[in-house]
C-alpha cells in the first residue's frame, strides 16, 4: 500500500544493529562537529552557525535524516540556540540533534530552509519569538506576532508592560508590479480569505492572487490565535499546572492525545514509570479522542464542499456526541478532559466498571454500519469525488520535505505512524494496521481519516477486553510521583506521539527547578499547513478550499 | 395584554358585551380560545417597539464565527441533540452584515483583535453580543500571555458573558434564552467604556514607540493601540 520501495536497501551510513552510531555519523562531517551533547533522546551535535547548510545536507543525503522535525530557538545566560531535531521517515526512533549557537549580542545563524522546506515557517517563528537571525532565509519576517510588534517575547530582554501598535491596513496585491501594463488580460485579482471565513476552520488568513479562477500566488498568514501557549506552559509546574493546556492545543478535541505528548515528554525526563494498567487506559481513552477528531475532520471537510450545515455535519456530530459522553463518563469533562496525570491517570473507569465498557463496546460495534453511511453519503459520491479525485496533490517527496505527518503523510503513501514506529502505550501489545492511502489527493486523506476511524475502533474494543479481564488487585492507575518533580539540570528531550493530527512533539529542558526553562512544541498542524501553497498554486479556487478542508488543521495548534 | 379579561366565572351570572352583542344562536366561528382571553376587544393593544423587541428577540440571525475551542461547543449547540434552532436562533449567517447576533467564541489575541472590531462594526444595528467562554471574560487560562486581551470587553461591548472552560452547550443555550429575555424586556446592552479603538495612526500620541514606526505605518492606516498596563 505504499509508494515507497520497502524492499532493503544498504542501510545508511551510520547505522547499526543497535540503531545510530553518533561515532560514525560524527566522522561523516569531517571534523565539523565541535562538540557533542547528551540529550535524553538522542545525541547532539553542536556545530559552527555559518555551516549549517553544509552539514544538515550532508546529514540528509548521506545519512538519510529525511525529517526535520522541528526547530528549536532558545536563549541561555550566554548565548542562543538553535536546535534542530531529525528524524527518519523509515524508523523515527534513529534521531539527532544539530545544534547551532550564536552569539548573544550578534545571534545570526545561517538558514537550513535551503535543505528542508519546513525549516522555512520553524525559523520564521524562531526568528518570531526568540530573535534569531538566520542569514539566507528566503522569506524571514514575523510568522505569529503582528509585523509591528516590538520585540521577542520568548527572548530574557522582552518587556511584556511595554505598549504594542497593530494596525488593521488593506492587503496589497504582490503581483499586482509584475502584471501591471502587461493589457487588459495580464489582470490578476487580490483576494482575502479569512480570518473571518466559514471555510477556514477557524481564524486561518490566506492571502491569495487569482487570476481568472486559477491561484497564482498564495500565502497562509497564521497568528490569529497565538496564544502564547510556550510561555504558559514554561510558567507553570510540572506536576499539575501544566497539563490543563495541551488540551487545548488541538481541540477537536485531541486533548488526550495531546496530553500524552507532554506526559510522555516529562515522563522520560524525570524518569517516571507508567503502570501497564494506566497504559490501557491511556490508550483506549485517547482513541476514543482519536475518533472524535476525525469526525469532526470529515464533517467540515462535508461542510467546505457542500456548503451550510448539511447531513454529513449532522452525522458526524451526532457520532461525536456519543463519544463525547463516553469520555465525558470517563474524565468528567466533554471537551477538555484534563484527565492524564504524570505517571498514570486521574481515575479509574467510572463504577459500575461492566456497564461502561458494555457501553463502549456498543459504540465500537456500530462503527462499521456508521462508517457504511458515511461511505454511502460521501466517498461514494460523485459529486464528491468530482471534487476530491485528484485535486490537491502532495507528491511523497514534497510531502516529506515539508515535514507533513499524520493522515496527510499516511494520504501521500508516507508509511508513518509513531503509533507504530516508536511505540509507547499499550500499541505494539494490541492488532491493528496502519493506513496509508497512495491517492495524494483530497480524496485519499478523507479515506485515510475514514478507515482509521476503524483502527481505533479496535485497539478500543481491545482495550476494553483488557479492561475487563484485568485483576482487580492490579488496578494500580497512578504510579509514585513525588509531589515536586525536579529533573536535573539542564537535562534536554524531545518527544512526539501521534497526535490526531500527526507528529506532535514536544521539547522540553530542564534548569533543576520546578518548571521547564524551555518548552516547544512541535504541531503536525503547522507543518501540514505549510503544503498548501504548493497544493494549490496553479489550481482552481475551490479546489484550494477542498485542500485546506483535507489537511484538517487546527487553528488552535498550528498559532499555539 | 389585555385588561378585561372575563373569567368564565363571572360570565355564568351576567352576560359579557360579547355575549351580549352577539345574541343567541350566532355562529361563533371567529371566536378561539384566544379571542376568550382578550374578552370583548377584537384587538390586540400593545406598544410597536415591545412588539418589535418580542419579534426581534425570536428571531435572531447568528454569526458563523469560530475562534478558538469554544467554536467546537458552539458547532454542537447549532447541530443535532442541542439543536439552536428549537430557540429562534438558529441560522447562522457567514456574513456580518446579515446576522444580529455575535457570539464570540474563544480566546482574543493583538492580532485578532481589530479585525474582530471590523466584523463588529460590519453587524448592522441592533446587534448583540454573546461571549462565550472564560477567555472572552478575561483571558481566561491564557491571561498572563503577553499576546491575549483580557476579555472581548476591551473591544466590543459584551451583552452576556457565558462563563466555562469551554461552556457546556447547554450553558450556551441558557446564555442565548437569556439574551432573548433581555432583547424582549427592551434592555439595551451595556455601553462599557472601550479602552482599545480603532484610530488613524496619525491621531496617535506621539510618544517614542509611535515614532519607531512612523516609517511603517501611514498615518492613515486604522491601528489599535494595546496598553497592557491598563488591562486588567
Amino acid at each position: 500500500m505504499s509508494l515507497q520501495d520497502r524492499t532493503p536497501v544498504e542501510p545508511d551510513v551510520g547505522v547499526d544493529e543497535d540503531g545510530l552510531d553518533y561515532d560514525e555519523l560524527e566522522a561523516l562531517l569531517d571534523g565539523r562537529v565541535l562538540d557533542r551533547e547528551d540529550h535524553v533522546n538522542a545525541e547532539g551535535f553542536v556545530i559552527r552557525p555559518d555551516e549549517v547548510q553544509q552539514v544538515l545536507s550532508t546529514l540528509k543525503e548521506e545519512a538519510g535524516f529525511d525529517h526535520c522535525s522541528a526547530v528549536t530557538a532558545q536563549e541561555y545566560d550566554d548565548r542562543f540556540e538553535s536546535i534542530y531535531h531529525l528524524k527518519k521517515f523509515e524508523d523515527p526512533t534513529q534521531e539527532l540533534s544539530v545544534i547551532v549557537p550564536t552569539s548573544k549580542d550578534n545571534p545570526v545563524s545561517e538558514s537550513a530552509a535551503p535543505v528542508y522546506d519546513t525549516a522555512d515557517w520553524h525559523e520564521r517563528e524562531a526568528y518570531d519569538l526568540v530573535g534569531i537571525n538566520y542569514e539566507g532565509h528566503p522569506d524571514l519576517r514575523r510568522i505569529l506576532l503582528p509585523e509591528t510588534w516590538q520585540g521577542h517575547p520568548l527572548s530574557e530582554r522582552y518587556n511584556q508592560t511595554q505598549p504594542q501598535v497593530v494596525p488593521l491596513r488593506e492587503h496589497a496585491n504582490p503581483l499586482e508590479e509584475d502584471h501591471r501594463g502587461d493589457g487588459e488580460d495580464a489582470d490578476t485579482m487580490f483576494v482575502n480569505i479569512g480570518p473571518h471565513h466559514p471555510a477556514t476552520h477557524g481564524v486561518l488568513h490566506v492571502k491569495t492572487v487569482l487570476d481568472g479562477e486559477q491561484i497564482v500566488d498564495l500565502d497562509p498568514d497564521i497568528g490569529y490565535l497565538h496564544r502564547c501557549e510556550e510561555q504558559m506552559c514554561e510558567q507553570g509546574t510540572y506536576r499539575h499546572q501544566i497539563m490543563p493546556y495541551p488540551d487545548r492545543w488541538d481541540y477537536t478535541p485531541g486533548g488526550l492525545l495531546n496530553e500524552w505528548a507532554y506526559a510522555r515528554a516529562a515522563e522520560d525526563l524525570a524518569d517516571i514509570d507508567v503502570p501497564e494498567y494506566a497504559q490501557v487506559l491511556r490508550t483506549m481513552s485517547a482513541e476514543l479522542t482519536r475518533i472524535a477528531a476525525h469526525m469532526l475532520a470529515v464533517g467540515t471537510f462535508g461542510l467546505d464542499l457542500y456548503g451550510d450545515f448539511t447531513v454529513i455535519f449532522m452525522y458526524a456530530i451526532r457520532d461525536r456526541e456519543v463519544v463525547q459522553n463516553l469520555l465525558e463518563d470517563l474524565t468528567g469533562q466533554r471537551l477538555m478532559f484534563n484527565y492524564f496525570r504524570l505517571g498514570g491517570v486521574a481515575w479509574d473507569l467510572p463504577e459500575p466498571r461492566e456497564e461502561y465498557l458494555d457501553k463502549v463496546r456498543e459504540f465500537t460495534a456500530d462503527i462499521p454500519d456508521r462508517l457504511e453511511e458515511y461511505h454511502n453519503l460521501i466517498s461514494g459520491n460523485e459529486i464528491f469525488q468530482m471534487r476530491c479525485v485528484d485535486t490537491g496533490i502532495l507528491p511523497p517527496e514534497t510531502a516529506k520535505s515539508y515535514g507533513a505527518t499524520g493522515p496527510v503523510a499516511r494520504g501521500s503513501g508516507i508509511d508513518y505512524d509513531l503509533r507504530r514506529d516508536d511505540p509507547y502505550g499499550y500499541y505494539d501489545e494490541l492488532d491493528w494496521d496502519v493506513i496509508t492511502e497512495d491517492g495524494c489527493d483530497n480524496y485519499a486523506r478523507l479515506l485515510v481519516r475514514l478507515k482509521e476511524v476503524e483502527e481505533s475502533a479496535k485497539i478500543i474494543r481491545q482495550c476494553a477486553d483488557l479492561l475487563s479481564e484485568w485483576p482487580e488487585d492490579d488496578r494500580t492507575i497512578q504510579s509514585n510521583v513525588p509531589r515536586t518533580l525536579r529533573p536535573d539540570p539542564d537535562k534536554e528531550i524531545y518527544r512526539a506521539v501521534e497526535g490526531a493530527k500527526g507528529e506532535l512533539g514536544i521539547y522540553i529542558r530542564s534548569d533543576g527547578t520546578d518548571k521547564p526553562a524551555r518548552f516547544k512544541i512541535r504541531s503536525p498542524c503547522f507543518s501540514n499547513l505549510q503544503t498548501l501553497p504548493v497544493m494549490s498554486e496553479g489550481e482552481y479556487i475551490p479546489d484550494m478550499v477542498a485542500s485546506l478542508g483535507s489537511l484538517d488543521i487546527v487553528l488552535g495548534e498550528v498559532d499555539r | 395584554m389585555s385588561s378585561d379579561h372575563t373569567s368564565p366565572a363571572d360570565s355564568t351570572e351576567t352576560k359579557s358585551t360579547r355575549e351580549a352583542r352577539m345574541g343567541e344562536g350566532v355562529d361563533d366561528r371567529f371566536n378561539s380560545r384566544l379571542r376568550e382571553a382578550f374578552g370583548s376587544s377584537p384587538f390586540i393593544l400593545t406598544k410597536f417597539d415591545q412588539f418589535m423587541n418580542w419579534v426581534r428577540g425570536s428571531s435572531m440571525f447568528m454569526l458563523q464565527f469560530g475562534i478558538a475551542c469554544c467554536s467546537i461547543e458552539m458547532m454542537h449547540t447549532y447541530a443535532v441533540k442541542h439543536d439552536l434552532d428549537r430557540f429562534h436562533a438558529g441560522v447562522p449567517r457567514a456574513s456580518p452584515r446579515q446576522a444580529d447576533v455575535m457570539i464570540v467564541p474563544g480566546t482574543i489575541v493583538s492580532k485578532f483583535a481589530p479585525r474582530m472590531k471590523r466584523v463588529y462594526d460590519q453587524v448592522p444595528e441592533p446587534k448583540f453580543v454573546i461571549g462565550m467562554g472564560s477567555c472572552t471574560i478575561s483571558g481566561g487560562p491564557f491571561q498572563e500571555g503577553y499576546n491575549v486581551l483580557k476579555g472581548a470587553e476591551e473591544v466590543i461591548p459584551v451583552d452576556i458573558h457565558v462563563p466555562g472552560c469551554p461552556p457546556r452547550p447547554e450553558a450556551l443555550v441558557y446564555g442565548v434564552a437569556k439574551l432573548q429575555e433581555r432583547i424582549a424586556n427592551g434592555e439595551s446592552s451595556p455601553v462599557v467604556v472601550k479602552p482599545y479603538e480603532l484610530e488613524e495612526f496619525g491621531d496617535l500620541e506621539d510618544d517614542e514607540l509611535v515614532e519607531h514606526l512612523a516609517d511603517q505605518i501611514d498615518a492613515e492606516d486604522l491601528v489599535m493601540r494595546y496598553n497592557w498596563v491598563d488591562s486588567p
